[in-house]
């Protein structure tokens, strides 16, 4: 569904992206595990074209999304949940689910997308007419995930969701990733946490300094020592 | 209580351009400084079409679409090959702009001052009003400018265009992320400033006699002003600055420090910024991708 095709990302001078290629399959979880700085981020913000790559090419379904302006590519079905949620603070959750529900005309549409969020997020029904910035950091972190859940989505594609969440949110924005994907959306998951990343996921790619240094089945992942060692803490 | 009126009246004026600057601030993230030469465009447009046709609806029209086409015209061809040029270098041009404008202008216009023509400046008088001492001029200002202001909140607040722009001024990145077109808001937002620019030039016409090519200068930094008072961005802030400018201005007129107003209508700027650096109900923005 998304192939990534020996991309290279600069900023300036650095070469923070070194040719990396990856594939997502449709209906899979995939993990993209790294440390801090590995470039987990400027992948996902170059596949959604926030920043062009400046080799290399990013199919979406047989798409060339390099060619693409970025405000396009979510008319394709693709969402982008980005790191540090960036919800629009002075807007009420509301208000923030339309937007998410920008790129459709279809108002039946927009109603069942509201439907299906609110049934996963109750939380957000209940205030819906709340400003977006008193919400807690778990519930922006619904909000976030609503509001790309809103254009419909075929891929969701996820910057560190359990960022400065609890434990306990933690699992349950991943139980929540886990039914969005049993309901036939494609996941596309970074993460730091690799341990709940990994638990979740079909597969998953090792990012290393802008180089993918490993990949393979997320259960194999988890019982490789070099893995345990390196993200798992053991 | 009609200094008060009066007030209100050049204080929605204000407000009406105030709302230009903030708006075009808040969300291509830059100065305009031409928006006070769109005011004086806006005005010419009714003294010239008023020396052609008596009908001030004519002139109002004509006004309204000159404005918002210029508007939009100077961000496609100044503003917009400067997207992601320093802010200095777009500061520069807008300065550029404005006198461009001045300049074309003078050519046009003439640089003689025009009298304003008699059916703007002798409108009927509303009977009880004027019994009151209020001029039908600051009562059809005060009222238009309300009706606009609220017009305005309702299509921001309730059409889907709207709340893109708030997306986009609050979080351009993440506003590209749901979809939105950022140079398409970019280009409406300066189609609104400049007609509300065009509204503010027309009633800035009762208040003075003659149209001359520097006539925006000064309602257009007195609005700047208001905009910085109120939190540059904040589209309620522009409205109360504007609105808080325009009362203090004609109320140090009507007073025995008259000589000072534009000193105190500046220097309340400075006072308001070293309580308050954000302005009125401005807010703390983070730089964002
Ligand atoms: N705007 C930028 N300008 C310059 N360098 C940048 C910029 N953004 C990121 N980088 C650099 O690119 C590299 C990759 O950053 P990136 O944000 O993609 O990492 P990440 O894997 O998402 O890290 P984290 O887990 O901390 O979010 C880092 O070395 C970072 O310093
Ligand atoms: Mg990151």
């Amino acid at each position: 569904m998304l192939k990534v095709e020996n991309i290279e990302v600069y900023y300036g001078m650095i070469n923070a992206i070194k040719g990396v290629s990856f594939e997502v399959n449709e209906g899979e979880i995939i993990a993209l595990i790294g440390a801090n700085g590995a470039g987990k981020t400027t992948i996902l913000h170059t596949i959604t074209g926030l920043i062009a790559p400046k080799s290399g090419h990013i199919y979406l379904e047989d798409k060339d999304l390099t060619k693409l302006p970025a405000h396009k590519i979510v008319y394709l079905g693709m969402a982008h949940v980005p790191e540090g949620r960036r919800i629009f603070q002075q807007l009420t959750v509301l208000d923030n689910l339309k937007l998410g529900a920008f790129s459709i005309t279809d108002k039946a549409q927009i109603e069942k997308n509201l439907n299906y969020v609110y049934a996963h997020f109750p939380r957000l029904a209940e205030r819906k007419n709340q400003v977006a910035g008193t919400l807690s950091g778990g519930e922006q972190q619904m909000l976030a995930m609503g509001r790309a859940l809103m254009s419909n989505p075929k891929i969701l594609l996820m910057d560190e969701p359990s960022m400065g969440l609890s434990p306990l949110l933690v699992n349950e924005i991943f139980k929540i990733i886990s039914e969005v994907s049993k309901d036939g959306t494609t996941v596309l998951l970074v993460e730091q946490n690799a341990k709940k990343a990994l638990s979740i996921a079909d597969r998953a790619y090792v990012l290393e300094t802008g180089n993918i240094v490993m990949e393979g089945k997320a259960s194999d992942l988890l019982d490789n020592p070099r893995i345990r060692a390196a993200y798992l803490g053991e | 209580m009609i200094t008060l009126i009066d007030g209100l009246s050049l204080g929605s004026i204000y407000a009406l351009i105030a709302l230009g600057y903030t708006m075009v601030y808040g969300i291509a993230k830059m100065l305009n400084f031409a928006h006070g030469d769109v005011i004086m465009v806006g005005a010419y447009a009714i003294v010239i079409t008023l020396s052609y046709t008596a009908s001030p609806a004519v002139a109002i029209i004509a006004a309204v679409i000159l404005c918002t086409i210029l508007g939009v015209a100077i961000e496609k061809i100044a503003y917009k090959p400067l997207r992601g040029a320093s802010p200095l270098a777009v500061l520069i041009t807008a300065i550029g702009v404005s006198y461009f404008l001045q300049g074309i202008a003078q050519l046009v216009f003439g640089s003689q001052p025009r009298p304003v023509s008699a059916v703007w400046r002798q409108l009927p008088k509303i009977p009880l009003l004027n019994d009151l001492g209020i001029t039908t001029a600051a009562a059809v200002t005060l009222v238009c400018g309300v009706i606009i202001m609220v017009a305005l909140n309702l299509f921001i607040k309730c059409t889907k265009t709207g709340r893109a722009m708030l997306a986009v001024s609050e979080d351009r990145g993440a506003a590209v992320l749901m979809g939105i077109n950022v140079n398409r808001i970019i280009t409406v937002t300066f189609a609104i400033g400049s007609a509300l620019a065009a509204f503010a030039g027309m009633f800035y016409l009762f208040q003075i006699p003659n149209a001359e090519p520097t006539l925006g200068a000064m309602p257009g930094i007195t609005a700047f002003t208001a905009a910085v008072i109120g939190g540059i961005g904040s589209i309620p802030g522009a409205m109360v600055g504007g609105i808080l400018l325009g009362v203090v201005e004609k109320l140090c007129l009507a007073s025995p420090l008259s000589s000072y107003t534009v000193a105190i209508k500046f220097s309340l700027l400075i006072v308001i910024l070293l309580v308050k650096p954000t302005g009125l109900l401005g807010k703390i923005t983070r730089e964002k991708v």
